[in-house]
């Protein structure tokens, strides 16, 4: 039962995690509908950019004495970098192509995917690069079941990005352009919306989000490495089709539910299989139910 | 009639890649104007909406609204301007609300209080709209995404607005309703009007001047109630 639970947590948390990555393959689908497959590559370079300023704060000392401005600063650098890395590839390898057949895009973002990495490993080497060890020691504790200051952070910090990404989708303006965008371009520019504007907007949210949980990951495992962004890209991928690609709502949930079959496989199951559950899970949406769990039947949480 | 026309098309060509939908069209529509475009099923009609919008590229010509030219504007910097179309089949965002509808209209303004008076006068113009503001727009019947589309074009401010088959599909009593709702919008806000149409019968009693447009080009020009009484008009157009 304690080991239930402590699982359960860590279930939420690397659900969380997903849920974070997995809302830019949506939010991107639902706008234009193109899977990004090089999304990965920002939640790697969100976790590098993470590493270099809190590696950075940490040596000044700063950590010890700022340590809430330090991490704000890490992941609003962290985010923004990633925005307009986002922005930029979009406009260089999306944006040209968004009037030829889909397939040209998607060879592109696979090109855009292996573009990206090579560049981090060759400016940030092909080992594992550690984050400053002594952030977060220590837990909260509940007789046996622990649950660590990190992963309280984490946890807060995905809900709290969450609830602010459905605010601004579903109850500001912009986040009304952004649904109209995704449902007729044509009339969004009748009304004054540019859809250049807000593919742009959708895609330096995507990235930000996936930034936020690189430094996330790479707090909670300890490091990062260039291809780090692969398999977290996939199973999130995975999570967003489960939901229903396009779905916010969805892609939150599938997020969870990857994490936590993840960690429960792993726990009850083998933990040797536990970066295959993500992909029976897809294989199975695909084949038994292609739109998802909030597919189109539940269409108010669509982008 | 003023000097300047409000919107003029000179010598338009446009159309989709090796299908030439327009073919030297000229066009003047002065202030204050109800101006109807009627023409049978593929003749351009929608194209030259869309032309005047920039959705649809121009090839050859030119289209000057209030003396400039558009031609190089986006399309989506034109309804802050002044220029606003209800385009065929309504196009409602089928999965925001009515009020998000007409905030949407509003897009590009930032005068809340104003934009939450226009809302309530759309209200007032659409009752229905306002019975049903938290509905999703794709759940409205025909008529009320008609009404909900007029609504929408009006959060705009227009000075010109462009209304492409409002009619289609719609009971005649919903039609005379809506055409109502049109002819004041002309009178009471002083809006422009450029009207396309099928029903050329219906267009030509609520226009001052009409154009008739057969694949792709201008063929007929004259005052609405001419048009109306033309033989030739009302053997092709009005089924006699
Ligand atoms: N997206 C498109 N791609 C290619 N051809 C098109 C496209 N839209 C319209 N056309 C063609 O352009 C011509 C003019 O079409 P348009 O829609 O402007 O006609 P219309 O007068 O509005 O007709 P209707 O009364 O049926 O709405 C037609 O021959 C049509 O087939
Ligand atoms: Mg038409």
């Amino acid at each position: 039962m304690d080991s239930f639970i402590q699982q359960l947590i860590n279930g939420i948390t690397l659900g969380g995690i997903y849920a974070l990555i997995a809302l830019g393959y949506t939010m991107v689908y639902g706008v234009i509908q193109l899977i990004n497959f090089a999304h990965g590559e920002f939640f790697a370079a969100g976790g590098y950019v993470g590493v270099i300023f809190l590696s950075f704060f940490t040596g000044l000392g700063y950590m010890e004495t700022h340590p809430i401005f330090c991490l704000t600063a890490s992941f609003a650098l962290a985010m923004m970098y990633c925005a307009y890395l986002a922005i930029g590839v979009e406009k260089i390898a999306y944006k040209p192509l968004r009037k030829e057949a889909r397939l040209a895009a998607l060879l592109s973002a696979l090109g855009v995917s292996i573009f990206l990495s090579n560049g981090l490993m060759l400016t940030q080497g092909v080992y594992d690069k550690a984050y400053p060890s002594e952030l977060f020691q220590g837990g909260f504790n509940f007789g046996i079941i622990t649950i660590g200051y990190l992963q309280v952070l984490i946890v807060c910090l995905t809900g709290a990005l969450l609830v602010a990404l459905n605010l601004l989708v579903f109850k500001t303006k912009i986040g009304m352009a952004m649904r109209a965008t995704a449902q007729d371009k044509t009339m969004s520019a009748l009304v004054a919306i540019g859809s250049n504007n807000i593919i742009s907007l959708t895609f330096a949210i995507g990235a930000g989000l996936a930034a936020a949980a690189g430094i996330m990951v790479g707090l909670y495992y300890g490091s990062v490495r260039y291809d780090m962004g692969f398999l977290p890209g996939i199973k999130a991928f995975s999570a967003a089709v489960l939901g229903g690609i396009g779905n916010i709502t969805g892609a939150m949930l599938g997020g969870l539910i990857i994490g936590m079959v993840e960690i429960f496989g792993a726990g009850y199951i083998s933990g040797e299989y536990k970066d295959v559950f993500a992909f029976i899970i897809l294989i199975g949406v695909l084949y038994f139910k292609p739109t998802g769990i909030m597919g189109e039947n539940i269409d108010d949480t669509r982008v | 009639m003023s000097a300047q026309p409000i919107l003029e098309l000179k010598n338009v060509h446009s159309g989709y890649g090796s299908i030439k939908a327009l073919r030297d069209v000229s066009l003047k529509i002065y202030p204050g104007e109800v101006v109807a475009i009627i023409g049978a099923n593929g003749a351009g009609k929608s194209t030259t909406l869309m032309t005047i919008c920039g959705i649809v590229p121009l090839e050859k010509g030119d289209v000057f609204y209030n003396g400039v030219s558009v031609k190089n504007i986006a399309p989506e910097k034109l309804p802050p301007l002044g220029l606003c179309q209800v385009p065929e089949g309504r196009r409602i965002f089928p999965r925001l609300t009515v009020e998000e509808n007409l905030i949407l209209g509003a897009f590009y303004r930032n005068d809340k209080p104003e934009i939450q008076r226009d809302i309530e006068h759309v209200y007032s113009l659409f009752p229905v709209l306002g019975e049903r503001n938290r509905q999703k727009g794709g759940t409205l019947s025909g008529g009320e995404q008609q009404m909900l589309a007029i609504g929408r074009a009006l959060m705009t401010k227009p000075k010109v607005l462009l209304l492409d088959e409002p009619s289609l599909g719609l009971a005649p009593i919903i039609i005379h309703q809506i055409f109502d709702i049109i002819a004041d919008i002309n009178k009471n806000q002083g809006t422009t009007i450029l009207l396309v149409e099928q029903n050329a019968n219906l267009a030509l009693q609520a226009a001052t001047r009409g154009y008739v447009l057969e694949t792709g080009q201008i063929t007929l020009e004259d005052k609405a109630s001419s048009l109306l009484h033309n033989p030739e008009i009302r053997k092709a157009y009005l089924g006699e």
